[in-house]
């Protein structure tokens, strides 16, 4: 396989949810690497967490087409409705991320809630998403 | 039982497209199927029901509409607040020229049946029947130029790759798309993947490359979703694999998923994180149709490059050709976003101004309040005032103007924006997303966020908007690449149209 670390870090994070530190040198040495080469590639990508997310997982968009769509005003309302800052992990609970622009540019502010992507998201139309559980149908 | 169409593409999706269908799906009489999106976005959902007249569309639906919608006799087209009419007929549509796109939101993507009935797989025939050096020709004639953003011919990057000896030689498809503002990628990939899989077949056949990669961005599950489908289904088909279509000659295709990174669309950061390492930019020469993935020639092309492939093998060069103006061949899909009242795609040929795009396509503002500014090609595109507009979107006229085309995103802004923090914005984005390998833009980049915050607070913002655009000056000037290089025409642009903004 060419270059299988991404794939495999990729994997290892999409089942736990992050990489954690112990998984590396096993990592390191199933693929023949070193573990600074690991190391390395874990903490240039921007995905690759390693500590636990919270339960739900909230990824704003901060990137222009959104901003020009109130993006500001939503950005500070998820962190004032979710207790939690960007970058931030509060209590196991809630992660929020910042994330720059899921190509739905048409249909700002966007956000993402769990892998689910939404469009047209007002504060008001936010806390119904929070407030609902996670959809049960991923088509 | 009657079709009704509602779109699968995740940006219908984001705003309820499921719960539409589902609605739908509960009516016996409706024989429901998920296309891709039309690309007018504002619309969505839009759904469509065949009728005898043809398509008819309805839109923005919501799943609380669909019974009163049924009542309305929408199994027959009938009428109601929502129906916007015979879709082909809708102005939107029928000022454009699709031909990239001429399927998307057509068909059931992963319908193989529906897309060879659609035109599909007729290039693969043609490039099949001609010899490799021939197919280049074409592509090269057709004057098909890189979407991604550098818009370096395609068929010149071919002739390299074709004419290095190698014993293995690769297709990469990039599919990041990271610009901000941009979407055209993902929506062909969710609504006509195999257009894609078909052009990176045709480039394997004409250059001798036996191996392609899809690289996408881990920000587009459904995107990954289709065309991890798409790819299976083209190889059960005999499309991929030892014998293509019957050709006797071998294309294996694999998808690859990123993990955000915007430095990694650069080609050669894409090719580092492809073989598994940090996505740091490689100096050239060697660019990468001479020693690209694993050293090997590779050709690296963006989605729309490539999907663009197949028209041009199917309908010859010259046709292609023969639209656009100047050195901007074809057609180009552009992308429509942020505060704007009409958003989506608008395939057409290069020539169109930014004042036809975001006034008559796009009707203006979302607001309603007056255009200020114009974001014109991604984070590193440059903006235009209000007053500029009647530039046309190619890549010579742009060029000219200080802008860039890049992938085709065009933003608006209303007269509430603060262009100081938008060019606060493009520096901090480039810090963020720098690679790291060279000063000027690792350094630099930090350096101009503080700048600009002094600049806005400060006494004397004339000797602080020199200092700023001294630094500008050496990021474009010093950066191995355009990150570093092109963070200056946001910035730039920014402070010499809305100097009002700084304080100046
Ligand atoms: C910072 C940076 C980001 C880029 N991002 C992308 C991208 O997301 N998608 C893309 O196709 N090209 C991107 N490019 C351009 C690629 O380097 C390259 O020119 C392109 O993949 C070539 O394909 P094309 O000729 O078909 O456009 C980027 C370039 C730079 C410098
Ligand atoms: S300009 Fe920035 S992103 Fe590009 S090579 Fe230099 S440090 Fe890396
Ligand atoms: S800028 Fe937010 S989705 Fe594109």
């Amino acid at each position: 396989m060419v270059g299988p670390l991404l794939p495999v870090l990729n994997e290892v994070q999409s089942e736990l949810g992050y990489i954690p530190e112990h998984a590396i040198p096993r990592i390191a040495a199933a693929l023949n690497l070193s573990r600074a080469e690991v190391h390395g590639v874990v903490s240039f990508y921007h995905d690759y967490r390693t500590r636990p997310p919270g339960r739900r997982v909230v990824k704003v968009c901060r990137a222009e087409a959104c901003q020009a769509m109130g993006g500001d005003a939503l950005a500070a309302h998820v962190e004032a409705r979710l207790g939690c800052a960007i970058g931030e992990t509060r209590d196991d609970e809630v992660t929020v991320d910042a994330a720059y622009c899921f190509g739905n540019c048409a249909c700002a502010p966007a956000v993402m809630i769990d892998g689910a992507l939404h469009g047209r998201v007002t504060p008001a139309r936010f806390d119904e998403l929070v407030g609902a559980p996670a959809e049960e149908e991923r088509s | 039982m009657t079709r009704v169409y509602v779109p699968r593409d995740a940006a219908a999706r984001s705003v309820g497209a499921d719960a539409v269908a589902r609605a739908l799906a509960a009516d016996p009489r409706v024989q429901l199927v998920r296309n891709g999106s039309r690309g007018l976005l504002w619309l969505e959902p839009m759904i469509e029901v065949e009728t005898a007249a043809g398509r008819v569309a309805y839109g923005p639906v919501a799943a609380a509409d669909v019974p009163a919608l049924l009542a309305a006799g929408l199994l027959d087209g009938g009428d109601h607040p929502l129906r916007l009419g015979l879709t082909e007929a809708l102005p939107y549509l029928a000022r454009q020229t699709r031909l990239t796109f001429a399927r998307c939101g057509v068909i059931d993507p992963l319908d193989l049946d529906a897309y060879r009935a659609h035109g599909g797989m007729r290039g693969l025939a043609a490039a099949i029947a001609l010899a490799p050096a021939e197919v280049v020709a074409q592509v090269t004639r057709s004057g098909l130029r890189g979407r991604g953003g550098a818009a370096f011919p395609a068929g010149v990057k071919w002739q390299t790759v074709l004419d290095t000896p190698a014993p293995q030689k690769y297709v990469v498809c990039n599919a990041d798309e990271g610009d901000s503002g941009t979407f055209s990628d993902r929506m062909l990939m969710e609504g006509d993947p195999f257009v894609l899989i078909e052009g990176m077949i045709i480039a394997g056949l004409a250059v001798g490359a036996t191996r392609g990669f899809i690289y996408l961005r881990s920000e587009y599950p459904d995107a990954a979703r289709t065309l991890g489908e798409a790819i299976a289904r083209a190889a059960a088909a005999g499309y991929l694999g030892d014998d293509v279509a019957g050709s006797g000659r071998a294309f294996h295709l694999e998808l690859r998923i990123g993990a955000g990174s915007y430095v990694c669309g650069e080609e050669t950061a894409l090719l580092e994180s492809l073989e598994g390492k940090r996505g740091v930019v490689r100096p050239r020469p060697p660019v990468p149709a001479v020693a690209g993935l694993l050293g090997a020639p590779t050709i690296v092309n963006n989605v729309g490059t490539l999907a663009s492939v197949p028209v041009i093998l199917d309908r010859g060069a010259d046709a292609y050709a023969a639209l656009g103006v100047g050195r901007s061949r074809g057609t180009i899909a552009f992308q429509l976003g942020g505060n704007v009242a009409r958003g989506g795609l608008v395939e057409a040929p290069p020539g169109l101004t930014v004042r036809e795009l975001v006034h008559d396509f796009g009707g203006g503002t979302a607001s309603g309040r007056p255009v200020r500014a114009v974001q014109v090609g991604g984070p590193l595109g440059a903006y235009l005032p209000a007053s500029a507009l009647d530039v046309a979107l190619d890549y010579e006229a742009l060029a000219a103007r200080g802008a860039l085309l890049g992938h085709g995103g065009v933003v608006v802004f209303d007269d509430t924006v603060d262009m100081a923090k938008m060019a606060r914005f493009a520096l901090e984005f480039c810090a963020i997303e720098s690679c790291g390998k060279c000063t000027p833009c690792r350094i630099g980049a930090r350096r101009g966020v503080e700048l600009v915050d002094q600049l806005v607070k400060s006494k004397r913002p004339a000797d602080e908007a020199a200092v700023l655009r001294e630094l500008c000056d050496t990021m474009t000037h010093a950066s191995l690449c355009a990150l570093g290089g092109m963070t200056a025409y946001p910035v730039e642009s920014a402070l010499r149209h809305f100097p009002e903004d700084f304080g100046l």
